[in-house]
């Protein structure tokens, strides 16, 4: 199982696509990934702009409003909070093809702490018309997700992440834009998860349930909006739970979505595991913090068997 | 493509401007009146002298942009590119009534323009956008950018001031309608700006200042930008809040007005007399 950084993946594959789509512009806000790249013949397309977010955004939008597909790096932390009036504005309002590249997502940024920390920003994007909202969960299915979005006539948020996280398991066929991917089979327990930590702990989590004689499904929602409602409701027809897991505050983010889905059009007892409704300020690289809050395998199977055992399900 | 206009048109053509804007304040919500009435003037010298716009085709790659960025001053605009042919003058009569497309800010849905604005302290970064763009596909046209001088106070225009000229966008033009008043009083009382032209000069602009009402002096310096290579163009233009109308010239509360039926008439008779 190999370690890649989302934002790598997508670094490499944008340097990549800046060769063969001549309208593709890369706006960069000085955040060093692509220090160093060599953007060939299309040096000219790659444009630093400075610490300026909201800027970039509106710079962005200008371009797009003239033909130009953007791609804008940035902060996931600055994307969706302090950028987000431009973004909300100029950018989705206009419906305009910016791909808003957002990198050290969730807690990914680690030590940086709370500042640098982006546990809002899916519920933020996710509550803007026009957008698509994409989390990949390994270099992989950046790669493949990147180039489908390339395709969307409108926005798109991609939350990438800082540095290397393991792959999904070997075989796990690519990702499509739009559909929640069934990367397990189980039909008792359904785990849905979204990020690279997370799919990995309810994959793990799904096998220790097993283990204990239950039988556990795991959906990869890389999707968050628009939300594949039809493959979510197929595939907990006969849950006893449905479980979420996620790198993203409680509200708004993979567990809200699947508890609006459910809640309108199949309701069944959900358990979300999300990162809990506060700052983190203890110091700890990504996986660190992640498994402080149990978003491990044994963590996430650990609040199952409590779920269970603590309620009168079905 | 451009249709220069004689100065005596162009004085006719900004009385037409400030009649409708005067009329739309009579609608069932009013407007922005102060501010539209002192952009009035830079407005007809861009869309009637300078800028290369073609209400035909108006998406046309090769036209000049125009951003609103002080978005209240919408009925302003509309007027303007009513007047430009964009849509049927009789159209403005319909501002700010359930259906209408004329909005208390511009929206794309109105021919013309180029992006929703309204939202403070957006616009010089749009503009820099289409300045960009024009630069990456070789084509030579302009970006105009209308600010607020209150507007200024957001951080963002400063933000994208200091890209523009990082970039070197000198197809990128910021009028900045300087009359001094904002919604609650005198911006220099408020949060002040000056020394404003030599604020712009240290973020290495090439910066011009110019009276806001005097439409030989705004066609000479709009018409004549970039004014120096390299460096994107700010013109200060010294305006007068309510500009035109004596009644309501240079006065704060002019800002946002729903005229009555008596005073809408009063102010049009005025407009008509030439009461300036």
């Amino acid at each position: 199982m190999s370690a890649t950084a989302t934002r790598t993946a997508y670094r490499d594959a944008l340097v990549a696509r800046m060769a063969l789509d001549p309208a593709a512009v890369c706006l960069d806000t000085d955040t060093g990934l692509f220090s160093g790249v060599d953007f060939g013949d299309a040096a000219a397309r790659y444009l630093n702009l400075g610490i300026a977010e909201h800027t970039l955004m509106g710079v962005a939008a200008g371009m797009a409003a003239s033909g130009w597909r953007p791609y804008v790096n940035t902060m996931a932390a600055f994307a969706g909070a302090r950028a987000l009036e431009a973004v909300k504005i100029d950018i989705a309002y206009n419906a305009l093809p910016v791909r808003v590249m957002a990198t050290h997502a969730g807690v990914s940024a680690g030590h940086l702490g709370p500042t640098h920390h982006a546990l809002e920003d899916v519920a933020v994007m996710r509550t803007l018309p026009n957008m698509t909202v994409v989390v990949p969960a390994d270099a992989d299915s950046t790669v493949a997700l990147l180039a489908q979005v390339a395709e969307l006539p409108g926005p798109a948020y991609v939350r990438l992440g800082r540095k290397p996280t393991p792959s999904l398991p070997d075989g796990t066929p690519p990702p499509v834009l739009g559909t929640i991917q069934r990367l397990r089979a189980g039909e008792e327990i359904v785990l849905v998860a979204a990020g690279p930590l997370p799919v990995l702990a309810a994959l793990g989590a799904a096998e220790a349930l097993a283990e204990d004689g239950l039988d556990a499904g795991v959906l990869h929602a890389h999707t968050l909006k628009p939300f594949d409602a039809e493959t979510l409701v197929a595939a907990t027809g006969h849950a006893r739970l449905v479980v979420t897991v996620e790198e993203h505050w409680p509200a708004g983010g993979l567990g809200s979505a699947v508890a609006e889905e459910l809640a309108e059009r199949a309701p069944r007892p959900l358990l979300r595991i999300a990162m809990p409704d506060r700052f983190v300020d203890t110091v700890g690289g990504q996986e660190h913090i992640v498994a402080e809050h149990g978003i491990t395998p044994a963590g996430v199977a650990a609040r199952v068997r409590a779920r269970l055992t603590a309620t009168d399900l079905p | 493509m451009t249709a220069l206009v004689g100065a005596e048109s162009l004085q006719e053509t900004a009385l037409r401007i400030r009649r409708h804007i005067v009329d739309m304040c009579a609608g069932p919500e009013g407007g922005h009146l102060g501010g539209s009435l002192s952009s009035a003037d830079i407005l007809a010298v861009l869309y009637f002298s300078v800028m290369n716009v073609d209400p035909g085709a108006p998406a046309d790659p090769g036209r000049d942009v125009f951003l609103l960025s002080k978005g209240h001053g919408a009925i302003g605009l509309y007027a303007t590119l009513a007047e430009r042919g964009y849509f049927p003058v009789e159209e403005l009569a319909t501002y700010a009534r359930p259906g209408s497309r004329l909005m208390g800010h511009p929206v794309r849905a109105v021919p013309g323009v180029e992006m929703p604005t309204g939202s403070l302290g957006h616009g010089l970064a749009l503009g820099l956008g289409f300045a960009l763009s024009a630069r990456l596909a070789g084509r030579a046209n302009r970006s105009f950018v209308l600010m607020g001088d209150g507007e200024l106070q957001e951080g963002s225009c400063w933000e994208a001031a200091i890209a523009a000229a990082a970039q070197r966008a000198d197809n990128l033009v910021a009028v900045i309608d300087r009359n001094g008043l904002q919604l609650t009083g005198h911006t220099e009382q408020i949060a002040p700006l000056e020394p404003l032209a030599d604020r712009w000069r240290a973020f290495n602009w090439a910066v011009r200042e110019v009276d806001g009402h005097d439409h030989e002096a705004l066609r000479e310096a709009l018409a004549s930008a970039p004014w120096e290579p390299g460096r994107p163009s700010a013109l200060v233009a010294r305006t007068v809040k309510g500009q035109g109308l004596a009644m309501v010239a240079g006065k704060p509360n002019s800002h946002y007005a729903t005229l009555s039926d008596r005073m809408h008439a009063r102010l049009a008779r005025a407009l008509q007399a030439g009461d300036r």
